[in-house]
């Protein structure tokens, strides 16, 4: 159950507060109260399927960001078998905003890469609310350079904020980290799969977002820029946030049509944060029946087709001049 | 379009006397001109239109000029408080210029040069489909040919109003300078004020050699976004090409009045010298 709904959840969550104040009563005094739970369980099945097909951009954008949404570790924990965290960029610090290591999927050695934001305000911060500086990046890379060394595939979960702002980001060399691992996933030497499970803005999402296939959940979203800045630079007005939502077509739908994403990941019933198993599960399927697929062509065909697939995404007009 | 149709920008000085942004001075525009656009005082270098950079690197009349017939389109049909095809039009009529890079070749003191400058009068220099598109077929045609790069950036980041493709463009990209790190060619990349966000933080960041000018703005977020965000008033000199040299992210400062002398040395001593227009 969600302890801390969304406005639009509230009414779904009162619903279920109710259904479960039934059982407890009946259970307690032994009363038959089953044909008015699962009349209100009827009735909040319909009242979520109504309210999350009817989501538009900014409440998205909302679920996208949700505090009870499953961060990277949630995942980590219910997918891997096995997992070895890696630690520091051997420079100057371990930015823990980004978790790296090796793990067993479903028999494949995997090198993964996420971003944590943190649960709880005391992990929040120490996470930096999921904002990596360069330090992250270059951990990253250090995970990407294992893989290629004992040829496993990288898989990359997306979600944050955007990276830092921050002077020690900058004195250290935010825009080079960010670039220099865009560069690393461009030319590795083995399959790359990427999955946006909340929020991927800007170039800090991008950071670990150049694969060979992207997955995105069905309420992430995956922008330039977030609504709030978007709509601070371009409306000067940070309150039409929801109009630069629905502006920057940054929903899972609107990436598939523009085609920057191979396959949408439906969540279950009412979010991925209303049954992480569900989810773990499903994202677990996609990643290993990607790895096969990529594991099956060659690796010199796989760079080829890595450097079509993003040398192709731009949309223009040549006219014969 | 022709390249410079129209000699109008919206930085274009046109009353006697101009302010610098730097200093504040009040200076007769004559004397910055005369001083290839830097302030006398203060040694401010003001922005250059991709015009005038041509005129101040590249030797007469050798600048071939490339895809200059690659224009933006609308693709997320996308409305803030004006239309983003309209502001296309407006600004494509005010510079004079098709988008906000302009690529070609062209010879600096008789050494070949591959050539991509921005515009920071085009939307602020930023980077959407067609510079993305202009800038990954002129790092192939550098890699391809072994053949010398420049890029002279000046951009406040990614074009908004093409949402995830511009984004993309900075994938696009360095997966392009993934295929240049792999061959011969050289690239050397020159910062000018301001070079922030998708800019910086894809292409720009990653050239054999990073030269940038006196004071020019350079970083990953905007100083705005990080003093809001931090809450702090951000020390002096931050972000600026000194302090980047200090910290070890550039090679070098070059003032304006000695960087092609400087491009071709560097030319001469690392880059193809046999290559001819
Ligand atoms: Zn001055």
């Amino acid at each position: 159950m969600i302890h801390q709904p969304l406005d639009f959840e509230k009414p779904i969550c009162e619903l279920e507060k109710k259904i479960e104040e039934f059982k407890q009563l009946s259970a307690s005094e032994g009363i038959d109260l089953s044909d008015e739970i699962s009349r209100l369980e009827k009735k909040v099945r319909k009242l979520q399927e109504e309210t999350f097909s009817n989501l538009n951009a900014w409440k998205i954008v909302q679920i996208s960001r949700h505090p009870e949404r499953p961060y990277t570790y949630d995942y980590l924990y219910l997918m891997f078998d096995e997992f070895i965290e890696i630690h520091g960029d051997r420079r100057f610090k371990d930015d823990t905003a980004i978790v790296a290591g090796v793990g067993m999927l479903d028999g494949n050695r995997v090198v993964l890469i996420g971003e944590q934001k943190g649960r709880g305000s005391k992990e929040r911060a120490a996470r930096n609310f999921g904002m990596p500086g360069p330090e992250g990046y270059r951990k990253a890379m250090r995970a990407m350079d294992i893989a290629q060394k004992f040829n496993m595939p990288v898989v990359t979960l997306i979600d944050t904020p955007g990276a830092y702002p921050g002077i020690g980001a900058e004195e250290r060399g935010q825009a080079e980290a960010i670039s220099a691992s865009i560069l690393k996933l461009a030319g590795l030497r083995v399959p790359t799969i990427g999955c946006i499970i909340g929020e991927g803005n800007s170039g800090g999402a991008l950071a670990i977002g150049l694969v060979d296939r992207m997955f995105i959940l069905e309420y992430a979203v995956y922008s330039v820029i977030s609504p709030e800045g978007c709509a601070s630079i371009l409306w000067k007005d940070q309150s039409k946030a929801p109009q630069a939502a629905e502006a920057l077509k940054l929903t899972a739908a609107d990436l598939k049509k523009a085609g920057i994403i191979d396959e949408v990941l439906k969540e279950p019933p009412g979010g991925a944060h209303n049954d992480f198993k569900s989810m773990a599960q499903t994202i677990k399927n996609a990643l290993i029946g990607s790895i096969g697929a990529l594991r099956s062509v060659s690796i010199d065909e796989l760079v080829k087709d890595r450097y079509s697939k993003y040398r192709g995404i731009g949309q223009f007009r040549e006219t014969g001049g | 379009m022709p390249l410079f149709g129209s000699e109008k920008t919206k930085n274009s000085l046109d009353s006697l006397w101009i302010k610098c942004n730097n200093c504040n001075e009040i200076i007769y525009k004559k004397e910055v001109e005369k001083n290839l656009k830097v302030c006398p005082k203060c040694n401010y270098h003001f922005r250059l239109s991709a015009k005038e950079w041509i005129d101040i690197l590249i030797d007469r009349d050798t600048f071939h000029e490339l895809w200059s017939n690659i224009e933006a389109v609308d693709p997320l049909d996308f409305k803030d408080r004006s239309r983003y095809r309209d502001k296309l039009k407006e600004t494509q009529k005010l510079t004079g210029i098709s988008d906000a890079v302009v690529t070609g070749y062209g010879t600096i003191n008789e050494l070949f040069l591959n050539i991509g400058i921005f515009d920071f009068n085009f939307m602020g220099g930023s980077m959407g489909s067609v510079v993305g598109e202009k800038i990954t077929r002129l790092i192939e045609k550098a890699a391809e040919e072994g053949s010398n790069l420049l890029i002279v950036t000046s951009s406040g980041g990614a074009r908004m109003q093409e949402g995830i493709f511009s984004l993309i463009q900075m994938a696009k990209t360095n997966t392009a300078m993934s295929r240049l790190a792999g061959s011969s060619a050289l690239y050397i990349s020159l910062l000018t004020d301001p070079t922030t966000g998708g800019v910086a933080a894809s292409f720009a960041s990653i050239a054999d050699i990073i030269i940038a000018e006196p004071k020019a703005l350079i970083g990953f977020a905007g100083p705005r976004v990080i003093s809001d965000t931090i809450g702090q008033k951000l020390p002096d000199g931050f972000q600026r090409a000194e302090f980047l040299l200090e910290h070890g992210m550039i090679d070098m400062v070059i003032d304006r009045k000695v960087i092609k002398k400087t491009i071709a040395q560097i030319i001469k001593l690392l880059g193809n010298t046999q290559k001819r227009l």
